[in-house]
């Protein structure tokens, strides 16, 4: 284990002056002024694109600025990772970083082995580990693996491994995206805990009510600036929002109209089996009109994605039937499901939605290459094909609009953006849209509400499979909730409450 | 589609020529220390590939199955599929071509040409499609598959030359020889005794149709997007099972065309043992040409050149032919070296690069089975 290194007293944690960083067609940061004192939990927001993860790119080492300086701990911040994470810097990403059929100890001690050189003494490690552990809050089994743990106890495991190299700077890359809500309320404990003890933490988020819980002070970025460092008792909610898309707030648009259409998606008695053989659906029944939406919501891993995927055909089901119009799919493949109108936003977008390597034209015209305009015959129409993606761009706002850009280029936001627009342009009768939202800023979030509120409009059968309960409560014309993969509750949204909900999420039947 | 800036073409043509220069310099200190001097022996080898008519046709002959092959290994890569089996289907067509040369006779020249062209393409065929199917339907990896080809198709046809029915009656192991009109004609014009025939003009046809249906068809946008990400295009209803097993036949008949070249052009007729290697230089030149047709041209001229060029270094220095063996082994190794470097870049970018300061590893990567 390594001691933390010397503090300078005089100095800052972490200070960052005048960062920029130029990326080709993007100033990502942008003479950057960034100041943390000793102790405290400094919140870093911003939406999609703010330059936040370039920013702690450049602490941590990984990239290096352009112009300006970055101090840790009273010391120039130059050269590689590994010098600057031995200065006592630590990260946490959002994507863990562990080995998964490693034990919890074994990756605690990754590259930094007790033992002597020959020999790996585990039970030191083991120890260790769970000393850690106890001091902090942070129970976990040193001998349990990876692959086992649920996302939550990974990232304690994350957290653990920069303690253990006595890390005391700790930044936190959007930890709670993935944390349920009794999760995030022991991982906020533990970040507080640490503090006391006298470690720093800078915590990226774009979670307001996370920011006002937890953070002592707050940096708010917007297109790679700064635009505001306030302490936290000097600000409220609306006010950071503001500043985070620096336009006023409206309410979110809301939906009009009754639903009158008639069933489009009819799923009955659907059952389907997972990849490790489990039962993921166990006998799901539900319709949705033309003009409605029905919000499916649930906690994650109850056979959302198992739904999903039988419902476009990636996944054959094991009984029960899904009729689209007055259509059976049985036996579909997923090229059928497609013509006859399904469109789908996949919840990974990185893995079902785009492929990265092509550009923005050749991802808004995949799943419709194969027709008209874009080709005729064998042979692929360029032309059509450029020009659909420059009418998708500007439709939809897709950011840098050049449609000979690569989509791994594109920040997560403008990837969703793709995605959207691409299965917008198939003009859908039935839309699934899983978790659109997810790791959208709040520009991102409307502007995927109103594309789905005017799907509906336009007379899409739309499923929303969201765990975000508000964004159902806001948009679900029905909720449908679904448990260990049986659905245990349809409510009008009239009679739908957070409550209510919650207990049918639990399994509680109606 | 893409910018094919002259800047972008300098520099690819730069990083490509790297492993080159790199090859030589640790050439020249082996060459240094058998006592030789390098550029001398550097000199007679490009001598000895581009000195002559006599010489650029034995450079051309050794390029020509090594594009086939390159073209073959290339297609497949684009399809996420790595084909080591282009040995195999190389010999297996050989193997028809000879097969269709010697027992059809009666048909009229070019038409017996093509047919036996024809021949070798079907053979490659299937043996590019049984790893194919293995691989489209259950799922068994293309590598074990066509490496165990590979095998198959040495011991098959080596029994097969032995056969009565095939072997020219005589103490030489060979099939019979091919009719006149199943001759590819060969390159006179540029030196008497050229080997360089026919096939050459096959390989540059295939190459550029290739590159035409990578760049504009429908069939090779799909071959692209399944190589690229396997799951986003079955999600937008591409089979990706019909690509595989497609690309696979493709790429093996692209590789049985070179068994072809060498059958109908080269020797008349299928020896025993075939000449070795082709297949695999078509990795390599695959590699250096990074999967694009186009390219795989000038890869299989260097590496023709550092075969054709062995002999010239054996008569006129001290060094043995064996020198030009070791060189490109080492070009190998470093166009690999370049490849991994190549990826881990590209895995930097990603990860804090120009995502316009987006989140590098946003989206929990919770894979397929969450």
């Amino acid at each position: 284990m390594t001691e933390p290194s010397t503090t300078n007293p005089t100095a800052l944690a972490v200070e960052m002056r005048r960062v920029t960083k130029q990326f080709p067609g993007v100033l990502a940061n942008d003479c950057i002024n960034l100041q943390v004192a000793y102790g405290e939990i400094h919140a870093i927001i911003g939406e999609n694109g703010a330059g936040k993860s370039t920013l702690m790119s450049v602490l941590s080492g990984l990239l290096k600025a352009d112009e300006g300086e970055v101090l840790l701990k009273g010391h120039p911040v130059r050269g590689r990772p590994h010098l600057v994470s031995r200065r006592g810097l630590g990260m946490v990403y959002q994507h863990f970083m562990l080995v998964p059929n490693f034990t919890v100890a074994e990756n605690v001690i990754l590259g930094n082995e007790p033992g002597d050189r020959v020999h790996l003494d585990l039970r030191a490690a083991e120890e260790a580990v769970r000393r850690l552990g106890q001091d902090y809050g942070l129970n976990l089994d040193p001998a349990a693996r990876i692959e086992d743990l649920s996302v939550g106890e990974q990232q304690r495991v994350e957290i653990l491994k920069v303690l253990y190299r006595g890390s005391d700077v700790i930044v936190l890359d959007e930890p709670t995206q993935v944390l349920t809500l009794q999760e995030k309320n022991e991982l906020f404990e533990t970040l507080r805990c640490l503090v006391r003890d006298g470690r720093t933490i800078i915590f990226i988020t774009h979670h307001l009510e996370e920011v006002m819980a937890l953070s002592d002070r707050v940096t708010v970025l917007r297109r790679g600036r700064v635009v505001a460092s306030l302490a936290i008792q000097d600000t409220d909610i609306a006010t950071l929002a503001q500043l985070m898309v620096g336009r006023e707030i409206g309410p979110g648009e809301k939906r009009t109209g009754d639903v009158t259409g008639d069933v489009v998606l009819e799923v009955s008695d659907l059952t389907a089996v997972s990849e490790r053989g489990l039962q993921a659906l166990d006998g799901v029944s539900f319709g949705v009109r033309g003009g409605e939406i029905l919000g499916l919501a649930g906690v994650e891993g109850n056979g959302q994605r198992e739904l999903v995927e039988t419902l476009t055909g990636l996944r054959i089901p094991s009984g029960g039937e899904i009729r689209i119009g007055d259509q059976s799919t049985h036996g579909w493949s997923p090229r059928q499901f497609l013509e006859a109108g399904v469109a789908v936003i996949p919840e990974n977008r990185r893995v079902r939605g785009v492929v990265e390597p092509f550009t923005i034209a050749e991802n808004l015209v995949l799943g419709r290459h194969w027709k008209r305009p874009f080709s005729k015959g064998w042979v692929l129409d360029l032309g059509a094909m450029e020009a659909e993606a420059k009418s998708l761009i500007s439709d939809f706002g897709i950011v840098p609009p050049d449609p000979e850009i690569l989509v791994r280029t594109l920040s997560g936001g403008n990837q969703q953006r793709v995605v959207v627009a691409r299965e917008l342009a198939k003009k859908p009768v039935v839309l699934i849209a899983a978790h659109p939202t997810r790791g959208l800023d709040i520009a991102g979030r409307q502007f995927a509400h109103s594309c789905l509120l005017r799907e509906r409009s336009l007379g899409a059968a739309i499923l929303l499979v969201s765990s975000d309960l508000e964004e159902i409560l806001d948009l679900g014309d029905r909720i449908a909730v679904i448990f260990e993969g049986r659905i245990t509750g349809i409510l009008p949204r009239e009679e739908a409450s957070e409550g209510k909900l919650g207990l049918l999420m639990v399994g509680a039947r109606r | 589609m893409k910018d094919l800036s002259i800047r972008r073409i300098v520099r690819e043509l730069g990083q490509a020529l790297l492993p080159l220069a790199l090859a030589l310099a640790v050439g020249a200190v082996i060459i240094l220390a058998i006592g030789e001097n390098p550029l001398t022996v550097f000199g007679l080898m490009l001598r000895g590939s581009f000195g002559s008519l006599r010489r650029l046709s034995g450079t051309l002959q050794e390029a020509s199955p090594m594009i086939f092959t390159g073209v073959s290994v290339a297609l497949a890569f684009r399809a996420g599929l790595f084909n080591i089996g282009a040995e195999g289907q190389l010999l297996i067509g050989g193997f028809a071509a000879a097969w269709a040369g010697f027992a059809l006779t009666g048909l009229p020249g070019p038409l017996h040409v093509v047919f036996c062209v024809v021949a070798a393409a079907a053979a490659g065929l299937v043996w590019g499609l049984i790893p194919g199917i293995l691989k489209a339907r259950l799922g068994v990896h293309e590598v074990i598959n066509t490496i165990m080809l590979n095998y198959v198709a040495l011991s098959l046809t080596n029994f097969l030359v032995g056969h009565p029915y095939f072997k020219e009656p005589g103490q030489i192991p060979q099939t019979r020889d091919i009719a006149a009109s199943s001759v590819l004609p060969r390159f006179e014009f540029l030196y008497a005794h050229a080997k360089v025939n026919a096939g050459l003009w096959v390989a540059l046809a295939v190459m550029v149709a290739v590159g035409y249906l990578l760049a504009r068809t429908r069939y090779g946008f799909e071959i692209k997007a399944v190589g690229y990400n396997p799951e986003a295009s079955e999600a937008a209803g591409i089979s990706k099972s019909r690509v595989i097993w497609t690309t696979m036949g493709l790429s093996g008949a692209i590789a049985g065309l070179a068994g072809a070249e060498q059958v109908l052009g080269v020797f008349r007729c299928f020896v025993s043992p075939f000449p070795f290697g082709y297949g695999f230089v078509g990795i390599a030149v695959a590699l250096l040409a990074r999967n694009n047709p186009l390219a795989v041209l000038p890869a299989a001229l260097i590496f023709g050149a550092l075969t054709s060029g062995a002999q010239e270094v054996d008569v006129h220095s001290g060094t043995p032919r064996e020198i030009t063996v070791v060189l490109q082994g080492i070009f190998v190794l470093f166009i690999a070296c370049e490849f991994v470097l190549r990826r881990k870049r590209r895995v930097g970018e990603t990860e804090g690069g120009p995502k316009a300061g987006g989140k590098g590893r946003e989206e929990e990567g919770r894979g397929e089975d969450g």
